[in-house]
Order: C-alpha cells, then structure tokens, then sequence
C-alpha cells in the first residue's frame, strides 16, 4: 500500500472537526483522481498526508511508514525523500531560476545526488523545457512552463508518492491536456503512485480510480 | 544552495534592501568613527609629551596650561618672566627643562620659541626624542627647525628663506618685514604636534618683534616643561612653583591634567555612543521591519520549500542569513567608507586640532565593535526569523 490512512481526525484547535475519514488507501502505483469542492478540506488532508500538519488522532501510513508517529524533523525528511508535490500555482521561487528551482528538492533529502545539475537538465529535457528559459528565474517564465518545472521536480528524487494539488487550474485548455499526458506518462515511467486532486471531474478519465473527498470524509456530513 | 536562496531573494527585493543598507552603513559608520576618534584622540594626546614631569605657566587652569604649551590649542593667557623660569629651572632637583614661548605664526603653522634642550630632551609616544630628517638645529637668531608636516606642506627644504608674523593669523597684513629666517633642519615625522610646528629660538622670536635688539635674554615666556632627577619630588615642587612668591605661576602634572580633560571628555563620549547605539538600534529595527513585512509576500516561498523538504528551523535561519548578509554589506562599506575619510581628512585634523587620527581603523577594536553590530542584527533579525518560523509552521 502506498498511502493507507486510519481513524484521521483533525481539527484546527479549538474548531470544528474538519476531516474524520475512517479509511481511505491507495495501492502502490495507483493513480487516483480525488475530487472535492474548494472549502471541503483538501487542501488540509494534503498537509496531513505530506506531514506538514500533524494530525489531531489517527493513523497515517506512507509507503509501509506510519508517519504519524515521527516528529517533525522525521516527516520533513521523509517528505523531501518520498513525496513530490506540486502546488495549483506559484510553484517555482520567483527569483530562482529553473534548474535551481529543481535542485531545491536536492536540498533536503537524506540521499543527496552529486550530480543534480546534470539530473535537473535531464529532467527539463523530457518535459521539452527549451534550454534557453532553464536559466531564467521562475518569474519570467510562462505559466505553462512553470508547471512543468514543478513537475521536473516533484519527479526529481523519484519519490513513490506524487501529489498533485489542482495543477492544471492556472493553465489554459491546451497546455492542461499537455501537461496532464506529461504528468501520467512519468508517474508510469516513473512507477509512482499519484493522488491528483482537483474539483473539475472532467480531469478524471484516465485515472485508476476516482474518489470524492466528500464521501470519503464522515465530518461536516 | 542555502546561501544562494538568501543572496538571490535579497538581491529580488534591491530597492527595499538597499535603501535598509543605507541606513545601516550611516548607522556603523557614525558608530565606528566615534569609537575611532575616541580611542585615538586619547592615545594621540597622551603619547604627546613623555618625559616631563611638570608643566609650569602662568596661573590659569590647568588643562588650558596644557592645551595651548603641548596641544597648540587656545591661545596663551599670560607670560611668565624670564627670571621666574631661571629662578625655578636652577633648582638642584631638575634634570632639564625646556622654555616654550607661544604667541607667533608662520602660514597658520604655530611658531614656537625654545632653545637647544628642545631637541636634546623633548620626547613623545614611548620615550621617542626628536629626531632630524635632514639637516641640523637652529643655532643663531634667525634660523629656524619644521615639524615634518609644515616642510611638507609648505615645499620647505634647509636653505629655504621664510618669513615670520606676529599672531596667529595666516593672513600676510602683520608680517614683520625685514626679518627673513633661514631653514636649517626638519624633524622627522612624530604624529603630535610637533610635525605642525616652527621652531626657532628665543632670541629669534625676539627678532620677530624688534629686527634690531633681539641678543641677550628675553623678557619672557609663555611656559616651560621640567623633569626631576627623581620622581618622588614631583609634588613638593609642585608645591613650591605653586606657592611660588614673586610671580602667580602653576605647575602640572602633565599625565593628572590629561585625565582631568578625558573626565571633562567622558560625559561627551558617553553621549556621543548612546546616540550613535541609538542609530544603529533604528537602522536595525528598520531592516527587521523591511524583513518583517515581507514574510506576507513570501508565503507562497515558504510553502514551497517547506513541501520540499526545510525545517521550520531552516526558514528562521534563512532570515537570520539575510539579516547577517545585509549586515555584512552594511559593515564592510561602512569600514571603507571612514577609512576612505580619516584617509583624506587626516591631514585637516591634524593642522586644525592639532589631533593625529590614523586612517587605520582595522583595530581589534573594531573587530568587536562589528562583532557587536553583527549580534545585535542577529537578535533584532530574529523577530523577523520568528514570523517565517510560525509561517512554516502553520499553512
């Protein structure tokens, strides 16, 4: 299993309870497509399985880790090792250029690569990032660009886990169906599992599963 | 990699963090020079005159006594008469003692009327006597000795012709016609105010006035400068030259009226380090608020590198890091900017206050004064380090 998560609750303090999901997994290489209203608490359960947030009870299993038993430093170290992530927009450090901007995921892993430079180009290569913009800081490059700089380095440390956090919104129709064939196609080379989050269903073909967020969480309900 | 993400979002934000750089490097700079021109005022002043024992002028204050014989500063009160200085100078406990008479002027250079004991047993800094760079002491009336800095500055060489003016005025309207003096020797370099001085005798000081009746001994002199064969009667000459009947006169002890002048200094001093902390303290509350106010506008950075894998810890550190980067900046300009200036404004202060400040302010101590400026950015950088650090914690 590649995400299993058990008797979650969570609760901003002193708030309602936000999430109460009694079980949810994902097989190991399985692409799920998780669908939810904005507001319905995605982007929290995203926090809680990344290990930004720590979970106010349950259990969080990450590739056979209960991960809600490290501390804090634990489950960064893990995330930077496991789990690549790309946000809806503002993925890139406006002031970094591409490369460097990949190399950020070289930054925090236990298991540094040498030969990152190299490793990041390839990357740009595959995801057809014409080499004149590679050394161009993140803010001058097109929106569709930046996704896929992200995606370069979500894919980085070939982590098992990829999540994506409505990664298409900011992109218009053409550059969404690019990017959504790049994206699928590397998690199969890659072999990594993919939760892909998103309240547009119409994204949802192609995926191994589709979930909605809203029957899967018992709280708000 | 770490360096590189503090380097680059600071240089992405230049006009904020240049204008906190400003405000910095005017902050250390006031704050380098003050302790700069503190410490060496003092060791300027105290390595002045080494070796005398006691000052002796007519009564007046003691620090102006010391101010206008050995500082050239301020003008003279009174004269004392030659016989007094016979009379006190014949004493059995005196090794030597040098006459001094104030009162002339060369191009705004003082003139200072002495005699031979001048250049046998003046010493300054670490008992260092004077020593001549070229040529030999006066030995007639109208022969004259420069300090290093008037040769220098004037285009004098022995053999040089000059002439010499009544007061202390540089303007030519009170010239004494008629009496035009010889150079015969320049005194090495000695960084007190001997290097501003024009040396001549007592009886050419005369001829400044009266170009016809200058032999013989004048009437007389401003002050003079003893040291005793042994120290021990320093005070009970004190207190004779004190009690001295004839004449008002007093003695000094050089080094007492020197820690009478820094305790008069002290109140300044102190003033001027509060204000110059108080600067800094605003230049650095202000480089923690630029920091602080842009913790908002980075949010989408802190999100982002905290999925990548950084510590809460790592974004404290990356402020901190930009604070020390700019503080950095802001201290090495600042080192060049008032070395830069005691480089160029050396010579002023020396020919207008008679103080020799050295361009090099690369001491230990402001080594610690950096290190102090380096601290006290890092604790007010640490509010700024604090709000990334709650940011990362709580998406």
């Amino acid at each position: 299993m590649s995400v299993v998560l058990q008797d979650l609750i969570f609760s901003y303090h002193d708030h309602d309870t936000l999430l109460n999901i009694s079980r949810w997994e994902v097989a190991a290489g399985e692409k799920v497509f998780l669908q939810g209203e904005s507001g319905s608490g995605k982007s929290t359960l995203l926090n809680l399985i990344a290990g930004i947030l720590p979970a106010t009870s349950g259990q969080i299993t990450l590739l056979d880790e209960r991960v809600d038993q490290l501390n804090q430093r634990q489950r960064d170290r893990f995330r930077a090792g496991n789990i690549g992530y790309i946000f809806q927009q503002f993925n890139l450090i406006p002031y970094l250029n591409a490369v460097d901007n990949i190399l950020l995921a070289n930054e925090f892993s236990k298991k540094v690569k040498r030969n990152g430079i190299a490793r990041a180009q390839e990357l740009l290569e595959q995801l057809k990032l014409p080499d004149s913009v590679w050394r161009l800081p993140g803010q001058s490059l097109s929106i569709g660009q930046q996704q896929r700089v992200a995606i370069a380095r979500a894919l980085f440390n070939s982590p098992r886990l990829i999540i994506a956090d409505e990664p298409t919104s900011a992109l218009d129709q053409k550059n969404r169906i690019a990017f959504m064939t790049t994206l699928m196609d590397l998690c199969d080379a890659y072999q990594s599992t993919l939760i892909f989050v998103s309240h547009d269903p119409t994204l949802a073909c192609d995926f191994d599963r589709t979930d909605v967020l809203a029957d899967i969480n018992r709280a708000g309900a | 990699m770490f360096l590189k993400i503090a380097y680059k979002s600071l240089v992405d934000r230049k006009t904020s963090v240049v204008m906190t750089l400003l405000a910095l490097i005017v902050s250390i700079s006031v704050l380098i020079s003050v302790e700069h021109i503190r410490v060496q005022t003092k060791e300027s002043f105290a390595s002045t005159v080494s070796g005398a024992d006691l000052i002796i002028g007519a009564r007046t204050g003691s620090l102006n006594l010391l101010l206008y014989s050995v500082f050239r500063v301020g003008a003279p009160t009174n004269n004392i008469s030659w016989s007094t200085y016979e009379d006190i100078s014949a004493s059995d406990e005196i090794k030597w003692s040098i006459p001094f008479s104030l009162g002339d002027s060369h191009k705004g250079y003082r003139v200072l009327g002495t005699n031979q004991d001048y250049f046998r047993y003046f010493s300054y800094g670490a008992k260092h006597p004077l020593v001549f760079a070229d040529g030999r002491e006066f030995s007639d009336a109208f022969e004259v000795v420069l300090g290093s800095a008037v040769a220098r500055e004037l285009g004098y060489s022995p053999g040089s012709e000059i002439l010499l003016s009544h007061g202390i005025s540089s303007a030519d309207f009170n010239l004494h016609k008629g009496s035009p003096f010889t150079v015969t020797g320049i005194l090495e370099p000695t960084g007190t105010p001997v290097d501003q001085t024009v040396h001549v005798s007592l009886q050419g000081l005369k001829a400044i006035h009266n170009s016809a009746q200058y032999t013989g001994d004048p009437e007389s002199i401003t002050a003079f400068m003893v040291a005793l064969k042994s120290r021990i009667g320093v005070f009970s000459l004190q207190r004779t030259v004190n009690n001295y009947k004839a004449e008002p006169v007093m003695a000094i002890l050089p080094g007492v009226a020197l820690s009478e002048l820094w305790q008069m200094m002290g109140i300044l001093e102190q003033t001027l380090r509060f204000i110059g902390v108080l600067v800094l303290l605003s230049a650095l509350l202000g480089l923690s608020a630029m920091l602080l106010s842009s913790v908002r506008e980075r949010r989408h950075e802190i999100q982002l590198l905290r999925m990548a894998g950084a510590s809460p810890f790592y974004l404290f550190l990356l402020s901190e890091l930009e604070v020390l980067l700019i503080t950095l900046a802001g201290l090495c300009a600042s080192l060049l900017f008032v070395w830069l200036a005691f480089a160029l404004g050396q010579g002023y202060l020396a020919g207008a206050f008679g103080i020799n400040i050295s361009a090099d302010i690369f001491t230990l101590n402001t080594l610690v004064l950096s290190l102090i400026v380096a601290g006290s950015a890092s604790l007010t950088g640490a509010l700024p380090a604090l709000a990334m650090y709650i940011r990362a914690r709580r998406p």
